[in-house]
């Protein structure tokens, strides 16, 4: 009785063992005869990068059917002839159905096959693409939006430079803080102390250091009239430059040659840090009656304005860089936001043609409000109703005030 | 003629300039970033008229002994030690034709132990001026600066784990209500939009004034003023 | 002077005193406050982690010392990650202060935490470069017209991790850190969306609301100061528990940003109440038209 429980169970243990061998093999044998060979991608196209300067050719492909089932990415591979040697010039991830061969020759024609790659590392090639061959565009279509557009606030802007009258009165808003430049040169004058000026920290290749210095030209002229000492700390030696011949002539067209000195602009450093501890050093020293901080800022624009406020200056900012102008608007007595920085030299000259071409911003304004509106409306219509006809002017709209990358 | 020259130079650029942002076609694709690498060359050149500047200024108050002409000499002497310190590399190995970042080079040593905590001691000055700007310009002296006044509240307390604790017991249809939720809106939602504004309006004030520029219409910082 | 116009006319230094006790107090109890990663956040880590192993990611250090405090826990946190990943990682700068930044970063994170990493194969420090956005413009095109060597002087070809880079677009992601200019605008404008690259990026807490507009289309993801870097590193710290026991200056920051921020709060409380409690006196006197005793 014994033996035969011994056997039974090890006959038991047995077929167990037997019954699950069989059974993964089977499952091996079952998922080998499931799998088919990898399907390659298909239809590769390969044509010209539209609006370059040669040396780029994209490769466009239907992606593999087996996307699903394992394909991990592509390879693709370049030859200059159908039946050459072809090499590996890049890979691009599962999913993606293009590729930019960027560094191609214009004179040499080139042929493009794309591989599959599962996660088993088996490969399956496509067909060859047609011959192609790059070259340099002479316009980017791409940013034909852009000309356009461009090219209307342009226009607008140059037209209303060209078509100013003498004598009409253009109606321009107040702004504040250029108001109170006159009253803030008088205020440096009756207290006998300097005026700071602040031309921004950046380059004369920044449009808002060309701003400040425009600005600092005929704020020049003003304290060259009231007889009162100007001290410039730049940041950059161009800037240093091109304030020092400013001043100069601010005052000779003013008629005070002899109240110029050299010393009223100098060079303090490039290093942002330093810059600011420099200028607080002189604020703190010269305790000048009135600050300008007119340019580009960065993180040195509360300092600078803090320590101002400390020593009771009146403080007139103005910057085009977002960041900085909560902490401008905080602690500065006017500040100039953004755009009314580039109108201040023409507000402060008056001069027709430079107020008319305030005008032909406002052409521009009109362009992007009708732009923001008549999109979001139609984004709200589609979201609401899910009709694809606001869908698709919605779409249109984006695509009109969009750059595509090429 | 001295100030014809300069008003057709800069309009021949400028338009050209314009132009080739179009054109991808050589010579005109690389035209602009050529012309930025032509000012960063210019640039470095100009720094010698600066440094001789900075040089001249003060040289001169010390000699003079202007007040507060010590600061000159700080400003000098630093000026120099940094200058004969990099130039001559010294204490760095090879010596003159090593590497101006040579570990344990006397450049090297300065930068990390002196310039690097002046830098970092100037940045950490913000925190204290942001607490006494703050301090002076959050009243509520009218409904929008209220309005500013809580943002900023909803905002410096969203920024801290103590924010999430203060409206955490809020139930989920409340959530939005709570205060990184609120800081989160603020930021994307008004701050952006706000943002945007004033960049559209920048970017218009560029063009009004780089027109204005190119077209000779503004010239003060030729010194000259516009006819 | 009564205890209102003292609290009225407080003194700015007191101010300055209290946000130093603020900051130091907390620091030297190590008060430090747990993060969670928020979607602006999140997305750059999840991009990271889909990244397969041998990809290249290229870090621009666009700052200076005097923000290494915020941004530097960044780098460190992108360092660890890209190394556990293994990813090939390409270190250049727009910034000259940039240059010895990279390699103390690479000293103190790389070579000492992932000493098995192999300089030239799975990182390359190719050093600074002057041309701003100039530089982007030119290196978008043709990598190798800028860099002919690396940082160390190597020939460029003769790096093997160089060996396939064309241009921009022969990497899989780029990260730019820092906050200023030249910065992730830069590279948003004249790198990442005209070559249509992955791009995120790392920038102090006062540029960081300027980059929001280009999130999520341009930037896929962006850390925004201090507290962006606590939350990255958090992330990092649940994704990878054995980063728990590493440096995470970003997230013990958290403390005392947190103190400070309260503090904050507290002044313009007190300047709010002083200001419409001496708004009623004014309008109590104007209406009695006498002196206040």
């Amino acid at each position: 009785m014994k033996a035969f429980s011994y056997s039974f169970t090890f006959c038991c243990l047995l077929g167990l063992i037997l019954l699950a061998t069989t059974d993964g093999l089977a499952q091996v044998e079952s998922s080998d005869s499931l799998l088919s060979p990898l399907l390659p991608p298909s239809e590769v196209i390969a044509e010209d990068h539209p609006g370059d300067a040669g040396g780029a050719i994209i490769v466009r492909w239907k992606l593999s059917p087996d996307e699903d089932r394992g394909v991990t990415g592509y390879e693709i591979l370049r030859s200059t002839s159908p039946t050459g040697e072809f090499s590996s010039i890049g890979f691009a991830a599962a999913g993606s159905n293009r590729y930019i061969d960027a560094n191609t020759e214009d004179s040499l024609t080139y042929y493009y096959k794309v591989l599959a790659i599962d996660v088993s590392k088996n490969v399956s090639e496509s067909e060859l693409s047609s011959p192609v061959r790059s070259s340099a565009q002479w316009f980017d279509f791409h940013l034909l939006n852009l000309l356009i557009i461009g090219g209307l606030i342009c226009g607008a802007v140059i037209y209303f430079i060209a078509h100013a009258k003498k004598g009409k009165k253009l109606f321009l808003r107040k702004i504040a803080g250029l108001e109170a430049v006159d009253e803030a040169i008088g205020r440096a004058t009756e207290m006998g102390r300097p005026i700071l000026f602040i031309p921004g920290i950046l380059d004369m290749d920044d449009v808002q250091t060309i701003a400040g210095i425009t600005i600092l030209g005929r704020v020049a002229k003003t304290i060259a009239q009231y007889d009162t000492k100007l001290n410039v700390p730049t940041s950059r030696s161009i800037v240093m430059s091109t304030a020092m011949e400013t001043v100069k002539e601010a005052y000779i067209s003013a008629g005070r040659a002899d109240a110029y000195s050299e010393d009223f602009v100098h060079y303090v450093t490039d290093e942002q840090f330093g810059y600011v501890a420099a200028v607080d050093g002189i604020m703190v020293r010269e305790k000048p009656a009135t600050c300008f901080y007119i340019g580009a800022f960065f993180a040195e624009s509360l300092i600078m304005a803090e320590t101002g406020n400390s020593i009771g200056a009146i403080q007139i900012a103005g910057t085009a860089m977002p960041a900085q102008l909560p902490f401008f608007v905080a602690a500065c007595d006017y500040t100039l936001i953004g755009e009314e920085l580039f109108a201040a030299s023409a507000y402060l000259s008056g001069e027709p043609k430079q107020l008319g071409s305030l005008k032909g911003q406002d052409v521009g304004k009109i362009i992007a409000m009708s732009a923001i509106v008549i999109g979001a409306l139609l984004e709200t219509f589609f979201a609401i109703s899910g009709s694809s006809f606001f869908g698709s002017l919605a779409e249109l709209v984006h695509k009109l005030f969009s750059i595509v990358a090429s | 003629m001295r100030r014809q020259i300069p008003l057709i130079i800069t309009f021949i650029v400028g338009s050209v300039l314009i132009i080739s942002v179009f054109i991808p076609h050589k010579p005109f694709g690389q035209l602009g970033e050529n012309f930025s690498v032509y000012f960063d060359i210019i640039a470095v050149f100009a720094f010698i008229l600066g440094a001789g500047n900075l040089l001249r200024v003060h040289g001169n108050r010390i000699y003079k002994k202007h007040k507060d002409w010590p600061y000159s000499m700080v400003t000098v002497a630093g000026f120099t030690l940094m200058m004969i310190a990099g130039l001559f590399k010294i204490g760095g190995s090879p010596g003159i034709t090593g590497d101006l970042t040579e570990p344990g080079s006397m450049f090297e040593e300065l930068y990390m132990y002196v310039f690097t905590p002046l830098m970092a001691t100037m940045f950490a000055l913000l925190a204290f001026y942001v607490a006494s700007a703050s301090h002076r310009a959050f009243r509520a002296k009218n409904k929008e600066a209220t309005v500013l006044l809580l943002a900023a509240f909803v905002i410096l307390l969203g920024r801290t784990p103590f924010g999430v604790k203060l409206t955490s017991w809020l139930p989920d249809p409340l959530s939005f209500l709570e205060i990184p939720n609120l800081a989160s809106w603020i930021m994307s939602v008004p701050n952006m939009a706000g943002q945007r504004a004033i960049m559209v309006g920048i970017a218009l004030g560029v063009i009004s004034m780089a027109l204005r520029v190119i077209l000779g219409v503004e010239r003060t910082y030729l010194g000259a003023d516009s006819d | 002077m009564s205890f209102f116009e003292t609290i009225a006319n407080i003194d700015r230094r007191v101010i300055f005193l209290f946000i130093g006790f603020a900051v130091i107090i907390p620091v030297l109890l190590s008060f430090s406050c747990r993060e969670e990663a928020t979607p602006i956040v999140q997305s750059i880590f999840d991009k990271i982690e889909s990244l397969p192993e041998g990809s290249k990611v290229l870090m621009s250090f666009d700052y200076g010392p005097s923000t290494v405090p915020e941004v530097q826990p960044m780098v460190d946190a992108f360092l660890r990650h890209c190394c556990e990943k293994n990813l090939k990682i390409y270190m250049m700068a727009l910034w000259g202060t940039g240059h010895n930044l990279i390699s103390e970063s690479m000293e103190d994170i790389i070579e000492k935490e992932f000493p098995h990493k192999v300089y030239g194969v799975d990182y390359v420090n190719l050093g600074y470069k002057a041309g701003n956005q100039g530089l982007i413009n030119v290196i978008l095109t043709d990598m190798k017209k800028m860099y002919t060597t690396d940082a160390r002087g190597t020939e460029i070809d003769a790096v093997p991790m160089m060996v396939d880079i064309r241009n921009l677009k022969s990497f899989d992601l780029i990260l730019s850190l820092g906050g200023g200019f030249p910065g992730i605008k830069e590279w948003v404008l004249f790198g990442g969306d005209p070559g249509n690259i992955p791009m995120a990026g790392g920038a102090t807490a006062v540029s960081a609301p300027l980059l929001y507009p280009y999130y999520p289309r341009q930037l896929l993801g962006l850390l925004g100061g201090i507290k962006g870097a606590a939350e990255y590193e958090s992330a990092l710290i649940k994704g990878y528990p054995k980063f728990k026991t590493y440096s995470h200056p970003a997230i013990d920051m958290m403390g005392p940003q947190t103190v400070a921020h309260i503090v904050i709060v507290f002044f313009i409380v007190i300047g709010n109440i002083t200001f419409f409690i001496g708004r009623k006196r004014e309008e109590g006197e104007k209406r009695e038209g006498g002196v206040i005793k």
